[in-house]
């Protein structure tokens, strides 16, 4: 007996105050329809106040990139607001600079929104939508490199520039209860409007990269919102240096091709760093490239070949095969991909060239 | 004990504070007491947000322990039933500061989670019901403890921002040398002991 009256009144009890919880959580958290104003005026949207301005954004189609899925721990989601809306919280403080939180910069999945907001976002924001996806085709391209073919379901065409990425949305799989989005360079042209193509190195331990290497088959269906990003061809500049490792080949094929496709007077110089020949892959077909056109030179480099690899091309570390090729900066700009230590090295030493900050693009993953 | 003791309220909300206070006295909280108390700044905003959730639970939890747990005869049940009502309390306590109190919100807003685990704030909920507190007692037993609370993390997050350029025999660094702070602060607010009735 005492058991059955334990047992009901404590639950009785919890449901209870879960009950005023809820209910305090739907009367105090409604805050009514507040307007979102983007970009003085260009698009107004009426949302449910109480959410984060990114849950709100998204929504209604309006994709601000996050590669956390909003909790406040990479930083991407960084809009400006015309006129503030609190002090900056201090989850959000690590990511923004003090010039930036000076400039109105908020994390939008910190920002909750309570009342009418103003708020400034890049404009290709607007050409960012959600895409429906099937796998159509997995290429094994190194040991740990695989090419993933996707062909749009809905919408069926995407219009990116050479260079942008996409966030892939992962499924929970195995242990891994959460579905995180990452970004991912695009490896195809834009000139095919009805499929792209990311190159994905597996990552030991990496949520995404293990979803799309061990537990995505052909025909699957995959989502991911984009394009994203300014890593695409900038103004100026005869003579374009690609800099890549790993799997920073992709955004660099889709800028070459594109620009071969487009015809552009520009002559270009590829530098691939790797350790050993089976990390490298793609290497026939800049081979043809190269033999083809007469402005493109593609230099693939190894750092740690051993005799019997019977290497006879470019040896040596990125950074010094770079330096013995590109004599100066003028006329000159650099596109780098690969990862933060190399990007970093590659940066030090074409400032030592003479190459200005205007000059070296990279997108920070 | 036993029946209702007659001590007025006023007493018992100043000894809470002095005599018989929660961390000095009681030893309670201490874990966010020594990690929280590097800043004045933080140290006085996670006090006043205990303050706040303290007068608000012991109340709550009064009202419940005498009108539902006792005639129905659950008064073993009060260290799970306690736990929860905090919780709650403190959920919806921040909710409606977000709300209604959004510059306190934002000062606050990060510690009170960090409440609903601080032992000082079961210890009085329970002290309530060992020592049979009426209503107001109960309310100004609150009220004093969580001031009492709330003045020495203050007081020592002081000292300790004092001291921050000072230099210490290694070892002594850190939490070491908070809990000698604390000793030392302790030893002084026994003086207080003459002064009111102790409980």
């Amino acid at each position: 007996m005492s058991v059955v009256l334990t047992v009901l009144s404590l639950s009785v009890l919890a449901t209870v105050l879960a009950g005023l919880v809820v209910l305090a959580d739907y009367k105090l958290n409604n805050y009514g329809v507040c307007t979102i104003d983007i970009n003085d005026g260009t698009k107004r949207l009426e949302v449910n106040g109480g959410s984060s301005l990114l849950s709100s954004l998204a929504s209604h189609r309006v994709f601000i990139p996050s590669a956390c899925g909003g909790k406040a721990t990479c930083g991407l989601c960084k809009v400006t607001l015309a006129e503030s809306a609190g002090p900056v919280l201090p989850t959000e403080e690590p990511y923004l600079s003090d010039a930036e939180i000076e400039g109105g910069v908020r994390l939008a999945c910190q920002l909750k929104v309570k009342h009418d907001l103003r708020i400034m976002i890049p404009e290709e924001f607007f050409n960012v939508k959600q895409y429906r996806s099937r796998v159509e085709e997995i290429t094994q391209l190194t040991h740990d490199i695989k090419q993933f073919r996707f062909r749009l379901i809905e919408p069926q065409t995407i219009d990116f520039k050479a260079g942008q990425y996409v966030q892939i949305d992962s499924k929970p799989y195995d242990q891994v209860t959460e579905a995180v989005s990452r970004a991912y360079s695009v490896s195809s042209v834009p000139s095919e409007k009805n499929i792209i193509e990311l190159i994905i190195r597996l990552v030991p331990g990496g949520i995404c990269t293990t979803f799309m290497h061990n537990h995505v088959k052909e025909g699957d269906e995959i989502t991911f919102a984009g394009p994203f990003g300014q890593f695409y061809l900038h103004e100026g500049g005869d003579e374009l240096i690609f800099i890549a490792g790993g799997s920073g080949l992709a955004p660099i094929r889709s800028l070459v091709l594109d620009i071969l496709e487009k015809k552009l007077d520009k002559k270009m110089k590829f530098f691939f760093g790797a350790v050993r020949p089976r990390d490298l892959y793609y290497v026939e077909f800049f081979r043809e490239l190269e033999e083809k056109y007469d402005n493109f030179t593609y230099i693939p480099a190894l750092s740690g070949a051993t005799p019997e690899d019977k290497w006879d091309g470019e040896e040596g570390l990125i950074t010094d095969v770079v330096a013995r090729h590109v004599p100066d900066a003028v006329g000159r700009q650099a596109y780098l991909c690969g990862s933060p230590g190399m990007i970093n090295a590659c940066v030090n030493v074409l400032t030592k060239i003479g190459f200005g900050k205007e000059a070296i693009f990279y997108d920070e993953f | 004990m036993g029946n209702a003791p007659a001590i007025s309220p006023l007493v018992i909300f100043l000894a809470s504070i002095f005599t018989s206070n929660m961390v000095l006295a009681n030893f309670l909280g201490m874990c966010s007491f020594i990690s929280v108390s590097t800043e004045y700044r933080t140290a006085s905003g996670l006090g006043k947000a205990v303050a706040l959730v303290m007068v608000f639970t012991t109340t709550l939890n009064w009202l419940i322990y005498h009108f539902i747990m006792i005639p129905l005869g659950l008064d073993y049940l009060r260290y799970l039933i306690f736990i929860i009502v905090i919780a709650a309390t403190v959920q919806i306590i921040e909710m409606v500061m977000d709300r209604y109190l959004p510059d306190l919100h934002m000062k606050l807003g990060i510690f009170l989670p960090l409440i609903t685990v601080n032992c000082a704030i079961l210890g009085i909920s329970l002290f309530m019901v060992i020592r049979s507190y009426g209503f107001l007692q109960t309310l100004l037993f609150g009220l004093g403890s969580g001031l009492g609370w709330w003045l020495a993390i203050a007081a020592l997050a002081a000292i300790r921002e004092k001291m921050a350029g000072n230099q210490l025999p290694r070892g002594l660094d850190g939490p070491a040398i908070t809990f000698i702070i604390t000793g030392i602060m302790a030893l002084a607010f026994v003086g207080f002991s003459g002064i009111f009735v102790v409980m």
